[in-house]
């Protein structure tokens, strides 16, 4: 899958490789020991795509990560 | 105003697949409206459970009677942002997702549960509910209607996708034969082609009846 910036889909590959190499054979395994989430590889992929958040003015209220209880209809 | 809509589904796969397939679902030959996917945050938190934020690009087209109240230079596609939080312990996957762009117009808000099905245990069930809303003076309703319509279609396509990859995901490991993989190509190339033309289909319906 590509990545909202066109120069950062080559770094979004590698790192979903190796991320979904993690999550299978390790973090749903409970195993946190030998293999930490794969970070250096998100961070070089994360400041590429934030450069192209900015290019392209994606704006949006940052919002603190997901709270489901909180969006319940009254 | 918000419209509440929920409704419940089950992927005959097995918890960990489910997830496993969460990260890779896209592209498959029902998710053409997807065009980018990025991860923008990731941690595993002091629970260990893995908290992540995807920002997604889709093609949102607003029907012909709508066209006419948008803005003359409205993109025609929006950024919607997914965040997930995946608890191993507890066997669970719980999504949120939310529109970023256009979201005065139409706000379209969903969030799912994945579990393991109680009745067998390698089964996985969906607990699945949106709220749709629209600021738009005197439309809201009627936007919210097409919001509504439109997200059920999106929903059989979600879980058409998901089985696909999950089909996909199984039929790759080393036991499948040539021929029945030949089989499942020519299945899924078939499957494509069928979607495409539905599709088309469906387009030129609207324009006809627009």
């Amino acid at each position: 899958m590509n990545s909202v910036g066109e120069t950062c889909t080559e770094l979004k590959r590698e790192y979903d490789q190796c991320f979904n190499r993690w999550f299978a054979e390790h973090f749903l395994k409970g195993d946190r020991s030998e293999d930490p989430l794969p970070l250096t590889a998100l961070s070089r992929t994360s400041a590429c795509v934030q450069k192209a958040i900015r290019d392209k003015d994606i704006l949006w209220t940052e919002s603190t990560l997901m709270e489901p209880n909180k969006e319940r209809p009254s | 105003m918000v419209k509440y809509f929920c409704c419940a589904g089950l992927l005959k796969t097995t918890w960990d697949q489910v997830c496993i397939a969460f990260w890779q679902r896209y592209p498959n030959p029902y998710s053409n409206h997807v065009l980018t996917e990025d991860i923008i945050f990731r941690e595993v938190t002091p629970q260990n459970c893995l908290v992540s934020r995807r920002l997604l690009t889709k093609t949102s087209r607003a029907p012909r009677w709508m066209e006419r109240y948008l803005p003359k230079q409205m993109s025609s596609s929006a950024y919607i942002i997914e965040d997930s939080i995946v608890d191993p312990q507890s066997r669970t996957m719980t999504t949120l997702t939310w529109n970023i762009s256009h979201a005065r117009l139409m706000s379209v808000k969903e969030r799912c549960e994945y579990r393991i099905n109680p009745e067998n245990g390698s089964w996985t069930e969906i607990m699945r509910e949106a709220w749709i809303s629209s600021n738009v003076y005197g439309l809201s309703r009627a936007i919210q209607e097409f919001g509504l319509a439109r997200f059920k279609t999106s929903v059989t396509k979600t879980m058409k996708g998901f089985e696909y990859v999950l089909a996909k995901m199984q039929g790759e490991t080393p036991s499948r034969t040539l021929a029945e993989t030949a089989t499942e190509r020519a299945r899924e190339t078939a499957l494509a082609a069928k979607e495409k033309a539905k599709d088309l289909a469906s387009q030129a319906k609207k324009k006809q009846y627009v």
